[in-house]
């Protein structure tokens, strides 16, 4: 029995570690697209009140160095383990978005996510920060738009390319 | 056709979304003694915490009956199933038919006799309506006893600090946390309970609860007194098989079901705390009682009633609870075992410690206090069986990451799904 199709073509953000320098530029973008302001870097970093924290994880182990954020899968662990219910995925475009009003920051998703890439936010009330695609600015992730060298880029995603249980038919 | 689902949470949600990933109209019913639209019953801490709010406390929105064609029958009893005429009775003697029937009724509190119970200030901590109670009399300056020093036990002792009572806690055992935390991690996590002012009493139980209407202590057996103004039970939870007990249907602790969430009788499912599902760690049917699990198995039961053809068979047990301010997180075996090699790495300065079960090339179990960030990869490497014996010596590193990983794993994670 065939799933009733509910994405269109996903994306994700990839990375190639061969390009990648490790300027943690993606990183410095990341905090500017979460802040206040948006579209200055300068005013993000001097004036926020409470710097956001990065939702990219930036790994390094010279020479090796990638960045690294929510795959936003066709299965997520992080949805279906959260138990408020304020982690949820859009059924339309697959992004997954928490819901930071609702999260109590039980860390229940830290545990599920397979990429280690859902943080801790202790800025004010605790809550668990994560990629959200910059569906805010457009769906144009800020890190990939970035990135000096292409060592982040959007690539399609193959449908039923998860193999969580509880995902496709087997 | 119609689907009946017995239950109104996580599982019965799951299994919700996981028909209308399949069949987009044929009616849903929910039927659920708790007059409720779906709230996470692991928010109740949280809420007599002052930390949420009931709105808050919602699983799913308002409209989320609405939107999924569910017809709701909310603070209705089921009280038995005819499974030969494939009809649900409620308590009033009505009957409601199915076609096919998923059975998530959860667990129900575990209370062994104990004499004096009864009295009006002594609660459970399983329903909201249980907090609901317990907030009248959970006031600042007041003397609370908790029994059972587990999840629950402690998340209610956090509630209950946040709301200036003074506690203490009872357990049997000699630690707290005794299934997940081995000596050295019970003692932080003491260290930081007595922080917060808790009393912890080990080794001891409850032999008589004091007062005549209401309790004002309880008598312990070495044959002390502990004064209190209220008592909070949270010693276990049983699978809470009622509706079905004495029936053709087959049980044994809990609901027993195979991998597709089916039991012994055709198009009747079980999900969730009140079903036996798949432990592939164990390698045996028995009771899960976390959330992911009850959400999977919900998910599971609802494609495979709605006619896909689902497994779920990787189930197992994960936790992760911050109990005042310091995050414990803990997946798979937690106890040492015959052919389960341990590995600590313990930081006292930053008050972390990680231990990692090891089974041969593949990592069983962990545990994570205070460092639990990118824990999931390290469940992620339980679930997929990984092969972990090239990178064995780095598991619990301050840095630990695909980084450590040989370079065609990390590719193969990493790039995953890509199409080329």
């Amino acid at each position: 029995m065939d799933r009733i199709p509910d994405s269109a073509k996903r994306k994700r953000v990839y990375a190639r570690e061969e390009v990648c320098v490790g300027c943690r530029l993606c990183e410095v973008y990341c905090i500017a697209a979460h802040s206040s302001y948006k579209n200055d870097l300068i005013k993000a970093f001097k004036r926020s009140y409470i710097r956001p924290v990065p939702r990219i994880v930036v790994e390094e182990r010279k020479p090796i160095s990638f960045g690294l954020q929510c795959r936003h899968c066709e299965e997520p662990e992080c949805v279906k383990g959260c138990i408020t219910g304020a982690m949820q995925q859009d059924p339309e475009t697959g992004i997954v978005t928490n819901d930071e009003a609702r999260c109590i920051g039980c860390w229940t998703c830290i545990l599920a996510c397979p990429y280690g890439v859902i943080m801790r936010d202790y800025r004010e009330k605790k809550v668990a920060a994560k990629c959200d695609f910059c569906i805010e600015n457009g769906g144009e992730p800020a890190c990939v738009k970035n990135c000096p060298n292409e060592a982040l880029y959007i690539g399609d995603v193959r449908e039923s390319c998860d193999d969580a249980e509880g995902g496709p038919d087997k | 056709m119609s689907f009946v689902i017995i239950g109104n949470s996580t599982a019965a949600i799951g299994a919700v979304e996981g028909i209308r990933r399949y069949d987009k109209h044929t009616p849903i019913t929910i039927i659920s003694d708790e007059p409720y639209h779906t709230y996470s019953r692991p928010l109740i801490s949280y809420y007599l915490g002052g930390k949420t709010t009931e709105e808050n406390m919602l699983y799913r929105s308002k409209d989320f009956y609405e939107k999924n064609n569910v017809k709701t029958m909310l603070g209705v009893k089921a009280e038995s199933v005819d499974f030969k005429k494939k009809e649900v009775i409620l308590q009033d003697g009505s009957r409601i038919p199915y076609s096919k029937l998923l059975i998530a009724t959860g667990a129900k509190p575990f209370v062994p006799p104990m004499e004096g119970l009864g009295k009006e200030n002594i609660f459970n901590f399983i329903k909201f309506d249980d907090v609901k109670k317990i907030e009248k009399v959970a006031v600042k300056g007041s003397k609370a006893i908790v029994v059972g020093a587990s999840f629950s036990g402690l998340k209610a002792v956090e509630a209950l600090v946040h709301r200036g009572v003074k506690v203490t806690v009872i357990d049997i055992m000699s630690r707290i946390m005794p299934r997940v935390l081995d000596d050295t991690a019970a003692s932080i996590v003491m260290e930081t309970l007595r922080d917060s002012g808790v009393e912890v009493l080990l080794n001891t139980t409850v032999e008589k609860i004091l007062g005549g209407d209401r309790a004002t202590g309880v008598l312990l057996k070495d044959g002390s007194e502990l004064s209190c103004d209220f008592i909070i039970l949270a010693i276990g939870v049983r699978c809470n098989t009622d509706i079905v007990k004495g029936t053709e249907l087959k049980t044994n602790r809990g609901i027993v079901v195979d991998s597709r969430m089916q039991t012994n009788i055709p198009d009747v499912y079980a999900a969730g705390d009140v079903a036996e599902g798949y432990n592939f760690i164990e390698d045996k049917y028995m009771e899960i009682a976390i959330i992911p699990n009850a959400y999977k198995q919900g998910e599971t039961a609802g494609a495979n009633m709605a006619g896909a053809c689902k497994v779920f068979d990787k189930g197992f047990i994960m936790n992760s609870m911050p109990l005042l301010g310091l995050p414990i997180i803990s997946a798979g075996v937690s106890e040492q075992r015959e052919g389960i090699s341990v590995k600590t790495v313990y930081k006292p300065e930053k008050n972390s410690y990680k231990k990692f079960y090891i089974k041969g090339n593949n990592l069983v179990g962990y545990l994570l206090i205070n460092d639990v960030d990118r824990a999931g990869i390290y469940t992620s490497f339980i679930k997929d069986k990984t092969d972990i014996s090239a990178f064995e010596d780095s598991l619990g590193s301050d840095d630990f990451g695909f980084v450590s990983l040989p370079k065609a794993l990390r590719k193969d994670k990493m790039l995953k799904g890509e199409v080329v």
